[in-house]
């Protein structure tokens, strides 16, 4: 869906010039989520406006569904992209529902399709219209603010979308809920999204791969279980942190791990410590430690055993990254 | 460092600064006609109605050349292409305006000649100085990640300076208008000295002549003027800058 290819981009300077994105190449599929992650000043934020041309790069190339960017014109390319940026950039002359229709008034939609569609956007985002629409963005709060901006990104609907640390400004709670309200959307909408980010809890949480830079250069490229599980250097492993195992927990699906039963053992045995299959194995792990078990029954909704899970099955699990055991990650 | 006027001026939707000002009008009538003066300023009724439009032709055709040539050399100065010059530009228009009108005024008349062109002239040059000097500021201060927002979007850059720039400097343009038509009104009587008539004529001649009605009868349309011009463009600030980011509207 999207493909770098050498993507690089050098600041002239007195010195002639390090480069900032040093020939970076990677793909990211139609409908998947990649984060950019590193430190400030890695070059995540310069490959992400390379893509929309806000930084022309200084040679390698960009293809959009097989189209090389280089060859469409700047101003008609970023209409086709969602661009949501940290410091939201919603513009105070205007209103909600001026805001979100930017881009459709850019594509000449008529006035009732650009009211229609800010509404069905703003009540995705868990904003009531009626409320909402007329308001000016110093009426709104930081959170609403930063759902307004994503909203505005995805009006007329975009295959893309470029998220420059959009929930940067939104405190920690507030975060987390935005967070999980924008991957309960992007399980539907499945847009092919680009986020950078310099949290790696929030990169584990989000993507669907992370391409992790230092200095301008792609240091890995992976599936969040195979980058914790595996750092390809000390420079990823230092980043991911020393307690990467624990962050893996929260990507794997406790139906990866289960043993299945049969329909025989309808209900668990009493005082059992029972969990869902879409649990993640943070909570596995949580009743492992708090109760002092080895073993947990799955049950599915209707309280009916679906499967077993045990600490030997974890390990095993853990131990198997990168033979493909990836394929299947949990969701919150 | 320039000083940009902003958000100084009483609110136009609030009505007391006009009320008091009708109120020591009234005061100021009770006077004149207590004192006989009122009918020594009737006497003067057909010069005021024909210089009053004089004048109002002098402030009305620099006003409306300053306005409309101060901001766009104000927003020609705030293009990126303009960065190397602008600020240099800017200094000089300071330097510029602290030059008191009349000595404008007396370099017109050695530059045109005497009439009514020279004052316009010179009216213009003094009235452009804010307007330009707050456009250009007013455009700077839009953040940066607003139009970094548009562009993102896929905004033209005329679209950009259309729809996000311009609002959003649209209120200390405005303030900027309402000093510089200030100064414009307040200078406009001066142009007697030179040839341009209006007002002045009635104001200098009877101080000349110690003619109080006379001086007067100059004096009170010239002031009226003046209340009339900032409250039509107190108005026009207050309705035609948009809600979101007009401090005068906001809760």
């Amino acid at each position: 869906m999207i493909r770098l290819e050498a993507l690089t981009k050098i600041y002239p300077s007195a010195h002639g010039g390090a480069a900032s994105v040093d020939r970076v190449s990677f793909e990211v599929g139609a409908g998947e989520t990649c984060v950019l992650l590193g430190p400030s000043g890695c070059g995540k934020t310069t490959t992400l406006r390379m893509i929309n041309r806000l930084v022309a790069p200084t040679s390698g190339k960009v293809f959009i569904n097989g189209r090389d960017t280089s060859a469409a014109d700047p101003v008609e390319l970023r209409r086709t992209i969602g661009y949501v940026i940290q410091q939201i950039g919603l513009f105070p002359n205007m209103t909600v529902a001026e805001n979100i229709g930017v881009v459709p008034r850019l594509l000449n939609w008529d006035r009732a399709r650009m009211r229609h569609r800010a509404e069905e956007l703003l009540a995705m985002l868990a904003l009531e219209p009626a409320e909402f629409l007329d308001r000016y963005p110093n009426e709104l709060s930081g959170g609403q603010a930063q759902r307004v901006g994503v909203a505005r990104a995805l009006a007329a609907d975009p295959p893309v979308l470029l998220m420059d640390e959009p929930f940067g400004a939104v405190d920690p709670v507030n975060r987390e809920v935005i967070q999980d309200e924008f991957l309960r959307m992007q399980k539907a909408l499945r847009k092919t999204v680009l986020f950078v980010s310099h949290d790696i809890d929030e990169a584990v949480k989000m993507a669907d791969r992370i391409a992790i830079f230092r200095a301008g250069r792609l240091e890995q490229y992976a599936a969040p279980d195979e980058l914790l599980g595996r750092p390809a250097n000390d420079f990823v492993a230092g980043f991911v942190g020393s307690d990467r195992t624990l962050k893996r927990l929260r990507r794997i699906a406790v139906d990866e791990v289960m043993r299945a039963v049969g329909p025989a053992e309808a209900t668990p045995p009493v005082g059992a410590h029972t969990i869902g299959p879409n649990d993640d194995l943070r909570r596995v792990a949580t009743l492992f430690l708090e109760h002092g078990v080895d073993t947990l029954h799955c049950v599915d909704a209707e309280g009916r055993v679906v499967g077993v899970v045990t600490r030997a099955a974890v390990a095993s699990r853990l131990a198997a990254t990168g033979d493909g055991a990836a394929a299947r990650t949990a969701r919150p | 460092m320039t000083t940009v006027a902003g958000g100084r001026q009483a609110s136009p939707h609030s009505m007391l600064p006009y009320a008091v000002l009708a109120g020591i009008a009234l005061a100021i009538v009770w006077v004149l006609v207590a004192s006989g003066l009122w009918t020594d300023i009737l006497r003067y009724r057909k010069d005021v109605i024909y210089l009053t439009k004089q004048h109002l032709v002098l402030v009305a055709a620099s006003g409306s050349a300053a306005i409309v040539t101060g901001v766009a050399l104000g927003i020609w100065l705030s293009r990126p292409a303009m960065a190397r010059y602008a600020e240099a530009t800017i200094q000089a228009v300071n330097m510029a305006t602290s030059i008191p009108t009349l000595g404008k005024l007396a370099l017109m008349m050695t530059l045109l000649g005497i009439g009514p062109l020279p004052a316009i002239v010179g009216l213009w040059i003094a009235t452009l100085l804010p307007i330009v000097r707050n456009t250009y500021e007013g455009l700077r201060a839009v953040p940066g990640h607003l139009v970094d927002a548009a562009q993102g979007m896929g905004m033209s850059p005329r679209a950009i300076l259309r729809r996000v720039e311009l609002p959003n400097a649209l209120f200390v343009i405005f303030a900027g208008i309402r000093t510089a038509m200030a100064v414009n009104v307040g200078t406009a009587p001066i142009a007697f000295l030179i040839g341009g008539g209006g007002l002045g004529e009635l104001i200098f001649t009877g101080i000349d002549l110690q003619e109080y009605g006379m001086m007067l009868a100059g004096a009170i349309p010239t002031a009226l003027l003046a209340v009339a011009v900032d409250f039509l463009f107190g108005q026009a600030q207050y309705w035609l800058v948009p809600r979101g980011v007009n401090p005068l509207r906001n809760i």
